[in-house]
Formats: C-alpha cells, structure tokens, sequence
C-alpha cells in the first residue's frame, strides 16, 4: 500500500528498496526467463522441425503432430497408461491418505509412533522402492504371493503379466501415501474446535458432519494434493523405467508418456518429435489443470473467500 | 448404533474405539512397513535362499557377507556413489536455500514494481510440467559441451525453485513490516536487514527446505540419467539402476544395494524428523 506521505529521504530509501527487491529475486527473475519462459516457447518451434543431432533442423509445419496422432500407435499406448494410471492412483491414493488422516486424527496416543512409520516410505528413493516392490511381488521369492495364497486369493505374475503390470505401478504409488495422509493431518488439526463442538450440537451423524463440515474446511488441502498428484503421476518415470525399461516391458504395458519422450529424445535423437509428444503433455495438463481449477469452485472452501 | 439415549455408558464405547482405530493403524503400518522388512530379510539372503521353498520369512542362516560384499562389487562402487550423491545433493541443497530465501523475501517483504505479477508467474510455474522446458535446456548444456558434468543439474538451484520460493515467502510475510522499516531508520542496509533480520527468523523454514531439497535430489533419476554419461559420475539413485539392469538375477545385492540408497535418507530423517513432519503443514495452497 503506498504510503499517504511521501517524504524525501523516505522515497530515497523506498528507491533502495525497491532496487533491493529486484537485486535479491533477481537469481529467479534469470531462471523464470532462462529456464522457464524461452525453453517453453523453444519447446513449441523445435516440436515443428526435425530435429535431431546431425543436421541442421528442416522446418516441418505439423508433420510431427500428425505422424504422432496418426501413424504411432505407441503414442496412444503411453497416453493410455498414462492417463489410467493416473485415474486409479491419484483418487485412490488421496482416499486412502484421508482414511488413514482420519484414523489419527482423534488425539490417539503414540500418533507421532505411526506419524513416523506412514512418512518412512517416501524417503525411499523411486528406483530402490521399484526394485523392492519387484522382488516382494515376484511370484515365489516374495511374500505378497504367499500371503494372498493363505485367504485363496489366486495370485497374479504382477510384473512380468501385461495385464497386470500397470497395476503393480499403481500399487507402488501407494506406498508413500504418508506424506498425503500427513498433509490431510495437519488441515483436520486446524479445524477450530469450536467449530466441531458446534456441529456436534447440530448433527449426531458423523458422516453429516464430515460431509458438511470437514471435508469443506479441508477442501483446499484435497485441491492442493490433487493437483500435484495429477502432474506428478502424468510425470512418472524412474518407477516405469524400473520395470519395463524404454520399451516398457511387458508388451509395452508400463509404456508411460515420459518413458515415451525419453525414448525418442535420447534413444533415437529425434528431438523434434520429443518435443511435440512434450507439447502435447503440456495441453492435456493445462486442460486437465485447468478443468480441476474450474470445477473446484464448486468443491473448495476457501476461509475468509480470498483465492 | 441405533439406541443411543442419555443413560448410555459412553466411556466403554470410547475405549472401544481407541482400540479399533490403534489395530486399524497397526495393520496399515505392518502393511507399509512390509517392503522395509522384505528389502532388509533379502539383503540377508544368499541367491538360493532368494528363491528357497518354502519361502523363508528369516534367513535361514543370514548370509551377512552381503553387507560387506556390495560395498566393492563391480557394477556398484558405493563409496563413490555416494560421494557423487552428497556432493550432488549437498550443492543443490545449498544454492536452493540461497536462491529461494533471497527471492521468497524479496517477494515478500520488500516493495518494488512488477512484484506481484512476477510472483503471480511464479506460481503458475508450478503448474509446468519440468519436459516442457527440458529438450531446450539439454541442447543449450550440450552446445556449452557441459553435458557429462554436474554443472547442469546444479547450476539451475542457485537460481531458485518455485515451489520453496513460494514455501517461503509465506514464511516471511509472518514478519511484521515494521521490524524492517525501523531497522532501515537506524541506517541498517538492505542486505544486512535480509541477513540479520530476516534470515534468522524464518530459519525453522529454511531447514525444511533443507531438508526436503536434499530428499528430492537424493531420489531424482531423470536428470542425472540424461545429463551423466560416466558410470563413476553417477548418483545412487542411476547406480542402482545401472547395476538392475546389468545384474538382473542378483536379487540378494539388489536388495543391500537398495537399503544402502536409502539408509542415509532414513538417518537423515532420524536427525531431521520434525522439519519433515511440519513440511506436511506447509504443504497447501
């Protein structure tokens, strides 16, 4: 807000501050520029050339757009696991996290106990907890098997079935659901206690007070993991690299779509085609981003209105 | 349920309760703790015992050598590794810090034109997914012949990180502005209201940025993937992928490979556990 009284030694020092103002955040003002901005339209024109690494890049319109949406079947095959893996992890990852917030969010003792065991999975880097995962669901080496075998559960060859391959994905997605469930955890704690103490007075139902109470209060912290959920999973990589490799074995079954950039960019240098397939994950996320945003206004309560 | 009048003795219920929710938990937790226990029991195993009937719950004996035999197995030199990974994960660390405090405060407490709409553009950011801008900035790293090195994984975190930057400006805005306007009365410079001020106040956030930072280039694969050519360059986290996809069978060193990826991540969380934990109250928009 501008000050009412402009004094001239205080303008002195509010030039100095802005100068300040640009010298600090200037680091990420380069960034924003360098490595943010330029790249993203440099994406755009390299994804309308032919691009590789020998020659001198030809200018090709839409070809690569077309050869993608038309002529490459893997195309369709990434986006199609992308996208289900996505569908399944995300909201189901987010549910679950809740249940688990909701089961510690009761002044239990020993929550810091299970606190520190739900987050322990996620220190656990991507490709060590893919190899874990492989060896745990390897059909006579690990114990998942054995143990569904007990209750007659017919057990599947998870990573080596291409019908069950991408769910074995979905499965290890779950593992680090901690840090949701401790995101959920943190927004149940600052729900006012008078504000519980009331509903308690106006609804006996619990499930009435979770539904119009709660969740609501909670909403921005759902949006909030929702969104990064959807980016992040679209992004998975080291986890399909881990199982399938490039061609994202079995049968091209755990292909995800930056498996898929990868694999054109750094394997076959057509880096003209990598940077189409990089466009067109960044409409479909601005899309999906975007419908999330909209239909949230419905869904998110924001305290006091703003944002 | 159904009949719940006033004289109903609710203490037992309660109870009840506490105790339903401690097994529900306990039951999540052995579930998740499960892949722990697998990685550990595995690491323990010779190559039969991996694949023993019936499966053995313990080894049976412990083959401990394990321990000792990856450290100095060819195809995952883990000294090195993890030198590559503290020196990797220890200098991003380190310019993230840098770059995002000096930026989320100058977002936050000082007043310039343009502050807002840039900080506006900051956070649409994070709405970007990361291969959006790779394939340029690759070409650009590999035009300086700066691929191969870990100039292009590091240099990017001394500029900033949107999302700490973000996370921190939350944090100084907490400061009232007055702290800084009277110390700019007293004559303090810039600089030293941002190092002395500023800086100390919000240093709790500045560890969780720390902390996190150090998480995130620890499990990051992709870029050292593309950037790195030199088996001796690698981190961890590409070594142990190097050495799954040349020693398919050695499950057993697979499995002590894993846990020793991790293990530093787990000590670190032993020293750190608070700063992890109230990471997850900051975590929202």
């Amino acid at each position: 807000m501008p000050s009412p009284t402009r004094t001239k030694p205080r303008s002195a020092a509010r030039r100095q501050e802005a100068r300040a103002g640009w010298l600090f955040a200037g680091p990420w003002l380069v960034s924003l520029v360098l490595l943010t901005a330029l790249p993203m339209l440099a994406t755009a024109a390299m994804s309308l050339t032919n691009l590789g690494i020998v020659d001198w890049p030809d200018f090709t319109g839409l070809t690569n757009y077309d050869l993608i949406l038309t002529e490459d079947p893997s195309f369709w095959t990434a986006l199609h696991n992308t996208a289900v893996y996505t569908a399944v992890s995300v909201p189901l990852r987010l549910m679950l996290a809740f249940g688990l917030a909701l089961l510690l969010h009761s002044g239990l003792r020993g929550v810091a106990v299970y606190q520190t065991l739900f987050y322990l999975p996620s220190l656990v880097p991507p490709v060590a907890a893919t190899v874990v995962f492989m060896l745990l669901l390897t059909p006579g080496a690990g114990p998942v098997n054995v143990m569904l075998s007990w209750v007659g559960v017919p057990a599947p060859d998870w990573v080596r079935d291409p019908a069950w391959a991408l769910w074995t994905l979905v499965l290890l997605s779950l593992w680090p659901l901690g840090v949701e469930a401790l995101v959920f955890l943190a927004a149940l704690r600052e729900v006012p206690a008078e504000v519980q103490d009331a509903a308690r007075l106006d609804t006996r139902r619990p499930w009435e007070r979770m539904l119009y109470i709660t969740l609501p209060l909670i909403s921005p912290a759902i949006l909030f993991n929702l969104v990064i959920g959807v980016i992040n999973s679209f992004q998975v990589f080291a986890q399909a690299m881990v199982i399938g490799g490039t061609t994202g074995n079995p049968s091209e079954s755990t292909l995800m779509y930056l498996v898929l950039i990868y694999r054109m960019a750094f394997r076959y240098f057509s880096l003209g085609y990598a940077a189409a397939l990089s466009v067109i994950l960044l409409a479909i996320l601005g899309l999906v981003t975007w419908a999330i945003f909209r239909l949230s206004r419905r869904w998110v309560h924001y305290e006091g209105g703003q944002r | 349920m159904t009949a719940r009048g006033p004289g109903v003795r609710r203490r037992p219920r309660a109870w009840l309760t506490a105790v339903l929710r401690h097994a529900a938990l306990i039951a999540v937790a052995a579930l998740l703790m499960l892949p722990f226990y697998w990685m550990l029991v595995s690491a323990l195993k010779s190559r039969g015992q991996i694949f023993a009937r019936p499966l053995q719950w313990w080894p049976d004996p412990p083959v401990w050598s394990n321990l000792v035999a990856v450290l100095d197995y060819p195809g995952f030199p883990y000294w090195l590794l993890l030198g590559n990974t503290l020196f990797y994960a220890g200098m991003v660390t380190l310019g993230t810090v840098l770059s995002c405090a000096a930026a989320g405060y100058s977002f936050a407490c000082l007043r310039w034109r343009g502050r807002d709409t840039l900080f506006a553009a900051t956070v649409a950011t994070l709405l970007i997914p990361a291969i959006a801008t790779f394939l340029p900035t690759y070409l650009i790293w590999a035009r300086l012949g700066l691929t191969g090195t870990y100039w292009p994984l590091i240099l990017p975190a001394y500029l900033g990180n949107a999302f700490f930057i973000f996370m921190l400006r939350q944090f100084f805005l907490g400061i009232p502005r007055e702290l800084f306007d009277a110390a700019r009365m007293d004559g303090a410079g810039e600089l030293r209201i941002f190092l002395q001020i500023a800086l100390p106040i919000v240093r709790p956030a500045l560890i969780v940025v720390a902390v996190f930072t150090t998480l995130y280039t620890w499990h990051d694969f992709f870029g050292p993937l593309i950037y790195l050519q030199d088996p001796a360059d690698f981190p961890l986290s590409v070594g142990l992928f190097a050495f799954r996809s040349q020693r398919t069978t050695e499950w057993a060193l697979s499995m002590t490979a894993a846990l020793y990826t991790t293990l530093p991540l787990v000590l670190l969380f032993a020293l750190a556990s608070g700063y992890f934990l109230r990471g997850a109250r900051i975590a929202k928009f």
